[in-house]
């Protein structure tokens, strides 16, 4: 069963349930209602990249449970005041488990779980929990470290492009991690990054990625969501790298590979605990060894030589001998900040605020 | 920057200008007439979706820029029959025409999301399209680019220079007056909505079919409030409104330029301001300032029409 609703009609419709609710406080769930399960997403379902990724997650908990369960969403919902009233409405809907899938929604999702503490939150991204509220999120940064080979092995000019959406440490992360792993390549590798400080506008997705590639960029890679970049870069005859989903229909030739989330596991593993009872507070920040993310299959540009190369990055991030933030890393200024032999741990990586070497931003 | 580089970079402007130039252009007629019609956003992604489906389905893209007008127009009408045959309120509805479009298109599109298409092609004149710099930047475009500015110069030469722009004005100016001396004020404003409808039609096949060849979901992404603002930015002229939609458009790729040559020691976000900044400094300075003339807005803008029976 799915309900489809919209942020305005949702509201909309928020001063007449809330009627309902005051006339009925006394109902109770019986054992055979399915579980409610809400989604919050900040863009359109059919965004072809980040919240189509998540409602692929969403989609796998119905066909895992069937009739258990009952998930509704709420699509393009701005982050920050509104999104607090969305998260309210579906907790007083009886959704028992929440997922909150975009970073700005973390205040907003901890203030409802202070309200509603019989129900269970989840917020993708974040690192703020609470007796009630989880946070889990994906190690992208693997992902890119892959990517980063990638571009260093192919980009002709050594200028990799990067469209940039909002500038938090998730995002600048990932800069870094392509960055380092271009350079190990390519040690002249420069990484160009233009922000859109926004997470969604193929237009000036577009935009920014002919301004990059006119400035010699012949690599696309991208943090926002819509394939636009990734088109302009089939258009220009370069190459680059999928966003949250497969993109090759927008760019048979142009994407090599993409960096595909993987919620699915995630969503039905959470439902289950619910539904068993277990759920418990978790911290979970999981990459390529728990499959959270997987590589689209390589294009013909990928050579088996290099393929075989991706793989064994691949294959090192999963059995820990290869680090994507292992040291000597510099800062932009040449600074040592992480020395040989030592790697950034987890909490260094989540308030990541610096550039690498390399980064021009 | 080097000449090659600012070549591309007006390629560029001219590809962002194109879309709020066809979506502000008929705001504009359909203001001058008197009616505000917020629902632009919701028409042009109407357009984009009918254009991208039309386009699919025929493999041709005449007919999908044939049938992104005439979707534009559909919601242009509805928009009419509730604002001027119902009298409901223009604002309200023109917000709801929106909203519904939103709606409308994701439901028609849902089916081609993923799906590509080929960008509409460019003219191509032999000798003269192959003229360096010259030859790209005026011969290189596709047929919308053109038709955005031959639209420009048709309204404000039928505004200006004809007996029927004269009468719409008219009607947008004083809509009592114009009845009296025995104009159908309701007719010409159902005629200057639909040509809004039709033109924020074909911006939203610009989106779909040469900006960026695909469908998602609201792709539109705020152009079509952008050209709302751009109408009064204009103070209601239509070469004003040219200008405007270049400036707009030009202000907004330098930054995404500037960004991608390095660090210039301005952060990203002052530039990504730099837009509005401009609009807001351009506003006070038509408006005040020693140039400064009457904004020029309809005075019956967004009031409805009641004859007296």
């Amino acid at each position: 069963m799915i309900r489809r609703i919209d942020r305005r009609t949702f509201l909309a419709g928020s001063a007449a349930a809330g009627l309902t609710l005051a006339a009925g406080p006394f109902h109770k769930a019986s054992a055979a209602d399915p579980l409610k399960i809400g989604f919050v997403y900040v863009g359109p379902i059919g965004d072809f990249g980040w919240t189509h990724g998540h409602d692929l997650g969403r989609k796998a908990v119905e066909a895992k449970f069937g009739d258990m369960v009952k998930t509704t969403y709420v699509e393009n919902v701005a982050e920050g005041p509104d999104a607090e009233r969305v998260i309210r409405k579906l907790a007083a809907d009886g959704n028992k488990l929440i997922f909150t899938t975009s970073f700005g929604y973390m205040e907003p999702t901890l203030k409802v779980a202070k309200t509603f503490k019989n129900t269970y939150f989840e917020h993708a991204t974040g690192f703020k929990t609470a007796p009630n509220v989880s946070v889990y999120s994906s190690r992208f940064y693997e992902g890119r470290a892959v990517v980063g080979h990638l571009a260093g092995s192919l980009s002709k000019t050594g200028k990799i492009g990067y469209i940039a959406s909002v500038p938090i440490p998730e995002v600048v992360r990932g800069i870094n991690a392509t960055a380092i792993a271009a350079r190990k390549v390519n040690p002249e590798a420069e990484v160009k990054v233009v922000w859109i400080n926004s997470w969604y506008d193929p237009g000036k997705e577009g935009d920014a990625a002919k301004a990059l590639i006119d400035q010699g960029v012949d690599f696309m890679t991208q943090h926002t969501d819509s394939p636009a970049p990734l088109q302009i870069a089939e258009q220009r005859g370069i190459l680059g790298v999928g966003q949250a989903s497969d993109m090759k229909a927008f760019a048979p030739t142009a994407q090599v590979t993409a960096i595909v989330d993987e919620w699915g596991p995630y969503y039905i593993e959470r439902a289950q605990a619910v539904l068993d009872g277990t759920w418990a507070t978790a911290n979970t920040w999981h990459g390529l060894k728990e499959g959270f993310l997987s590589l689209a299959p390589y294009s013909d540009a990928v050579s088996e030589t290099l393929a075989a190369e991706c793989e064994a990055i691949k294959a090192g991030i999963i059995d820990g001998s290869l680090h994507p933030f292992a040291g000597p890393i510099k800062d932009q200024k040449g600074e040592v900040k992480v020395a040989e032999g030592s790697a950034l741990a987890d909490g260094d990586l989540l308030g990541m605020d610096w550039y690498v070497e390399g980064v021009s931003a | 920057m080097g000449l090659d580089t600012i070549l591309a970079m007006l390629l560029t402007v001219i590809a962002a200008a194109t879309p709020l130039l066809l979506a502000a252009i008929g705001e504009l007629v359909s203001e001058k007439a008197g009616v505000l019609n917020l629902g632009v956003e919701g028409m042009m992604l109407v357009g984009a979706v009918i254009a991208f489906a039309t386009t699919v389905g025929t493999g041709s893209p005449a007919l999908g820029i044939l049938a992104a007008m005439i979707g534009g127009m559909v919601m242009a009408l509805a928009f009419g029959v509730l604002t001027l045959t119902l009298m409901a309120n223009q604002v309200a509805t023109g917000l709801a025409l929106t909203i519904f479009g939103i709606g409308l298109s994701s439901l028609i599109g849902a089916d081609y999301i993923g799906t590509p298409v080929d960008k509409l092609a460019s003219l191509s004149i032999p000798g003269l399209s192959d003229l360096p710099v010259i030859g790209p930047l005026i011969f290189g475009h596709d047929i919308l680019v053109y038709l955005s500015v031959a639209i420009t110069v048709a309204v404000a030469w039928f505004l200006k220079k004809t007996r029927a722009g004269l009468i719409l004005r008219a009607v947008g100016e004083s809509d009592l007056s114009a009845h009296s001396i025995g104009y159908d004020v309701i007719r010409v404003r159902y005629f200057a909505v639909l040509f809004g409808g039709l033109t924020a039609g074909l911006a939203g096949a610009y989106l779909s079919l040469s900006y960026t060849p695909m469908w998602v979901e609201g792709m539109t992404a705020g152009r079509g409030w952008i050209a709302l603002a751009l109408v009064a930015f204009a103070s209601w002229r239509p070469w004003r409104v040219l200008g405007g939609a270049y400036i707009f458009g030009g202000v907004t790729i330098l930054q995404l330029y500037l960004q991608g040559g390095g660090d210039i020691g301005i952060p990203a976000q002052v530039m990504n301001m730099l837009p509005y900044l401009a609009t807001i400094i351009v506003l006070t300075v038509i408006s005040a300032g020693p140039w400064r003339g009457r904004l020029d807005a309809p005075a019956c803008l967004g009031k409805p029409f009641r004859p007296a029976s």
